[in-house]
């Protein structure tokens, strides 16, 4: 008499071995941090080299001092108004001549600030004992001032905020990227809102404490 | 009275655990997707600041990793408690960032060089002084992009004591 089926399996302790293989993955994962703030680092400076001429009113400086105070302008502030503040100097548009005076700003045209978003210089100096994570905030804030601009002027010339444009440009396919007018329209548009509102944000050396 | 207390009793069903491995094999490939093995076993305390302003990194082949921070409690004896600098698995000094920059960079194709990126991964009670150190040592190797690794939230959340 043939055998008429295998016996079945019993697959009661099927939940254990899925359970102990949960358990390894749930004690070995870390799940491993891959987002940051961008930067680009100057170049090195040649020696001797003079610093390229700027006018004081173009300049805006912050410092933080070794107690993790913030010194803006010649004036303490909390960090919370930081990013109000570089937006009001970034977006001022005080230049009177034809040559500095800026269409798209919308600031109050004060003459004693910024003359336009091109010329306009952050200065961020930190002391040496300044803490890691007043840095990063501080460097937060300002790059937020210049998204928040650069998605009014996206806004306002394309329809779409500059953070949109940015998310589209990361999720385009690797294979689709050469020679396509839709990519290089998007590239362009980046670069024409980037142009407006260039992200010039200059780190001096540290000061020694003291 | 007997007949009440019968019915009561059989008909409270077994709950079926049939499905019980379909929702731990569920957890389990939740994992395993999620799981990104480390690739530098860390000496130091790496606990990261948040930022808003973050973007993602991109293909991990094309970025080194400097990790600053503390010596965690095993490295201590040897190394102190001052902010140190790890590269690759070990604690480094400060002057062998440029090597260490340069041999990452050379193993990738050369087309791809220019995308080059170094993670700044800079525990949050570290001090300013020494990232800056590794960024002029950066500078000097002529590897400018740089990334500083933040969780995403809101940054202000760092400075609150």
């Amino acid at each position: 008499m043939a055998r008429r089926s295998a016996p079945e399996v019993n697959a009661g302790s099927m939940a254990d071995i899925a359970f102990l293989l949960l358990i390894f993955f749930l004690v070995t994962t870390t799940i491993e941090v891959d987002s940051g703030i961008k930067r680009k680092l100057p170049p090195p400076a040649p020696e001797e080299q003079e610093a390229p001429p700027i006018k004081e009113k173009n300049i805006f400086q912050v410092l933080v001092n070794k107690n993790d105070q913030l010194l803006v302008e010649e004036k303490p502030m909390e960090v919370k108004d930081l990013t109000k503040a570089a937006i009001e100097f970034l977006d001022n548009g005080g230049g009177d001549t034809p040559r500095t005076a800026c269409g798209y700003c919308q600031g109050k045209k004060d003459p004693a600030s910024s003359d336009n978003p091109d010329k306009a210089v952050i200065s961020l100096v930190n002391d040496r004992q300044a803490s890691y994570s007043m840095y990063i905030t501080v460097m937060d804030q300002l790059v937020k001032a210049y998204t928040t601009l650069r998605n009014r002027e996206a806004n306002r010339l394309y329809g779409v905020s500059y953070e949109e444009l940015k998310a589209e440009k990361d999720g385009w396919p690797e294979t689709e990227k050469e020679d396509n007018p839709d990519y290089e329209k998007l590239v362009e548009k980046i670069e024409k809102v980037e142009e407006l509102f260039p992200g010039k944000l200059s780190e001096a050396e540290p000061q020694k404490a003291g | 009275m007997s007949k009440f207390k019968k019915k009561k009793s059989g008909d409270l069903p077994a709950i079926s655990t049939a499905s019980l491995p379909d929702i731990v094999f569920m957890l389990l490939f939740f994992f395993m997707v999620a799981t990104v093995m480390r690739e530098n076993e860390l000496s130091v305390e790496n606990n990261l600041p948040l930022a808003g302003e973050v973007e993602k990194l991109s293909d991990k082949n094309k970025v080194a990793f400097i990790y600053i921070g503390k010596p965690n409690e095993k490295m201590q004896k040897q190394f102190g408690t001052n902010d140190v600098v790890q590269l690759g698995d070990k604690i480094s000094s400060v002057k062998q960032v440029q090597d260490y920059v340069n041999t990452k960079r050379n193993k990738m194709n050369e087309d791809e060089k220019d995308e080059f990126l170094v993670s700044l991964k800079v525990d949050r009670n570290s001090k300013v002084g020494i990232l800056t150190d590794v960024k002029q040592e950066l500078r000097d190797a002529y590897a400018l992009k740089v990334n500083y690794t933040s969780k995403e939230g809101n940054s202000m959340k760092n400075i609150k004591k």
